[in-house]
């Protein structure tokens, strides 16, 4: 055995972090220092804002200074727009922390004859460099310096080749933005990365079902490992680009075979105990089966055990459920005013399903509930593309496992009798438990039906109880005696004999 | 355009021309700044900026490219960037009579 069998390229490349949350894991830990990366996107997609970041981190957390090159728009331009993510620009420039080199287009009379080299472009960058002391150092966007010398890229393909050759010498780790013609073609205009980049980063913001969904997506790391595919990635304010990785979260929540009460004797006599501490359960049924009763249930049984619980509602606004809780003798007012109980109305088409993702992630945070009810998931759906939703899901149980929290989501059918929904198709085997609620014809009469199709990791009553609702909430009944079918289009029980 | 036809105060009009060290692009456009002097009906300074020893300077007139011949008196300035071994284009280019055009 020789040291050179020690085959791990990572541990060698000390990595530079971009400050751009949970892009960096991506990325094994951040940007390889005194490499060069491209990050190419279409206009809109947020080049400038992952370019800047890059120096505020550096600037803000790791007195790291930086250079910024701007072929586009003028360092005035950049100081305003950035302003909203928090990045004080002006400050930094008066520190010497981020040196400006303004290449953007000014009003010029100008004509290009025959060869010509970038000396002063880079002798521009060099002596910035120097002045400010920089470690990290940002060209934006390549694309506008290949406009501004047009007819000649061959020449700026070799200039370019030579400055980030220089660069390299000074170890600088470099951020080089080009721009795309489309979300899905060639990655660059100019085949930029063809020539100069040890790593590709592409940001996109594709217009999907009439919305936009931004994902980042690393392409390409020269001698080191990446997680591949698009991520999601919204762009918060005072915060910047976050990244919503998927792919990187990992099955590694232990399971914990503590029950917590589901806040109905009844449902927990049926799964043997109650629901597991870390587990995420579905609750399924039409309108009207009494899904949000339930979470009330859930919420009211997990406070009366001294947690804390949270509720984050999308169909219904805070007055209509506090009234609902009344109408079945839970008072959600006192709860809050004990601090043990948080309810959040959001609008779904307010924002973002990433966005929805991060505020719950803050409430979450903020709250540190112990259980969590989302009511409902269909609501959500609605504003998102199928392949979005199913991420959005899958970030969402993995968080709340990760968090130890017992959560219970709803799913609205779409039809009264019988019938799946598509948040049901997509989060069935996300979650851990599934409980049914329908209605069931016998006879002249509709009954309500409820029935736990599935409890990972238990037993559980395998019987369709019927159920009635009242002024003190759910009273779970005998089964069934016939066989109604809660999938078919006609849940009906032949009247017994 | 510039027309330096004697009338008004007599400036000596200057060009500035950007290269970087002493690289043979630099020197063929040391070269072609002495022709260009030679070749001017009046009498034209062309002062040298060697960007790689004053880059301040490089940053200040906002130069990308060399070498850049550059007329900072007007406004916006008006360069040359490349190849100015055609001496007669150059002149003609900043607005200066040649030598041989004047009879």
């Amino acid at each position: 055995m020789t040291i050179t069998e020690v085959s791990a390229v990572d541990p060698v490349l000390e990595r530079v972090k971009t400050g751009i949350e949970a892009f960096d894991d991506l990325v094994m830990g951040g940007l390889p220092r005194g490499r060069t990366t491209i990050v190419g996107g279409t206009p809109g997609s947020g080049k400038t804002v992952f370019a800047t970041q890059f120096l505020a981190h550096g600037i803000t957390d790791l007195q790291e200074s930086g250079v910024f090159v701007t072929f586009e728009e003028s360092p005035d331009e950049i100081e305003v727009n950035m302003a909203s993510f928090g990045w004080d620009i002006r400050r930094w420039r008066e520190q010497n922390k981020l040196v400006f080199i303004d290449a953007s287009p000014r009003d010029r009379d100008e004509l290009v004859v025959g060869d010509f080299d970038l000396a002063g472009l880079l002798a521009r960058i060099l002596h910035a460099v120097r002045a400010a002391k920089a470690k990290r150092l940002v060209l934006d966007s390549l694309t506008q310096l290949f406009d501004h010398f047009v007819a000649d890229p061959t020449t700026v393909r070799r200039e370019l080749l030579r400055i980030a050759a220089a660069l390299k010498k000074e170890g600088l780790t470099v951020l080089m933005t080009a721009e795309r013609n489309s979300e899905y073609g060639e990655i660059t205009r100019h085949r930029i990365e063809e020539f100069v980049a040890d790593n590709v980063v592409i940001l996109r913001n594709a217009l999907d079902k009439e919305r936009r969904r931004r994902t980042i997506e690393v392409l390409k790391m020269r001698g080191s490992r990446h997680v591949e595919g698009e991520v999601p990635i919204t762009l918060v304010e005072n915060h910047g680009l976050v990244a919503v990785p998927l792919s990187s979260l990992r099955l590694e929540q232990q399971s914990s075979t503590k029950r917590v009460t589901s806040g109905n004797a009844e449902l927990d006599r049926m799964t043997s105990g109650g629901l597991f501490r870390d587990s995420v359960t579905l609750v399924s049924g039409a309108t009207g089966t009494g899904k949000t009763l339930l979470v009330t249930n859930f919420l009211a049984g997990g406070v009366a055990a001294g947690e804390r619980a949270l509720l984050i509602g999308y169909e219904e606004s805070r007055g209509q459920l506090f009234r609902n809780a009344r109408g079945w003798g839970v008072n959600f007012e006192t709860m809050e005013a004990e601090g043990r109980l948080k309810v959040i109305s959001l609008y779904p088409e307010a924002q973002s399903l990433p966005d929805h993702l991060l505020t719950i992630r803050e409430l979450v945070k903020e709250f540190k509930p112990d259980r969590l009810a989302v009511d409902s998931l269909s609501a959500l759906e609605r504003i998102a593309p199928d392949t979005g939703f199913r991420e959005f899901l899958i970030s969402l149980t993995s968080f709340i496992k990760q968090h130890e929290i017992a959560g219970l989501c709803t799913a609205t059918n779409k039809s009264l009798i019988g019938g799946q929904s598509a948040s049901e198709q997509h989060i069935s085997t996300l979650t851990d438990s599934i409980i049914l609620l329908r209605y069931i014809q016998e006879g002249d009469m509709m009954n309500r039906g409820l029935m736990v199709l599935k409890m990972r990791g238990s037993e559980h009553d395998k019987h369709i109880h019927r159920f009635t609702i009242d002024g003190k909430g759910m009273h779970l009944g005998e089964p069934f005696g016939g066989a109604p079918d809660v999938f078919g289009d006609a849940a009906i029980v032949a009247p017994t004999a | 355009m510039r027309t330096n036809n004697g009338t008004g105060p007599a400036i000596r009009p200057i060009l500035r021309l950007y290269l970087a060290g002493d690289a043979p692009a630099a020197r063929r456009a040391l070269e072609c700044r002495k022709r260009i002097i030679a070749a001017a009906a009046e009498p034209l300074d062309i002062e040298i900026i060697d960007i790689l020893e004053m880059p301040a300077d490089a940053e200040t007139a906002g130069i990308l490219a060399t070498p850049t011949l550059s007329d900072e008196t007007v406004t916006p300035p008006r360069r040359l960037i490349g190849d100015i071994s055609n001496t007669s284009q150059v002149l003609d280019y900043f607005g200066y009579r040649k030598k041989d055009a004047t009879t």
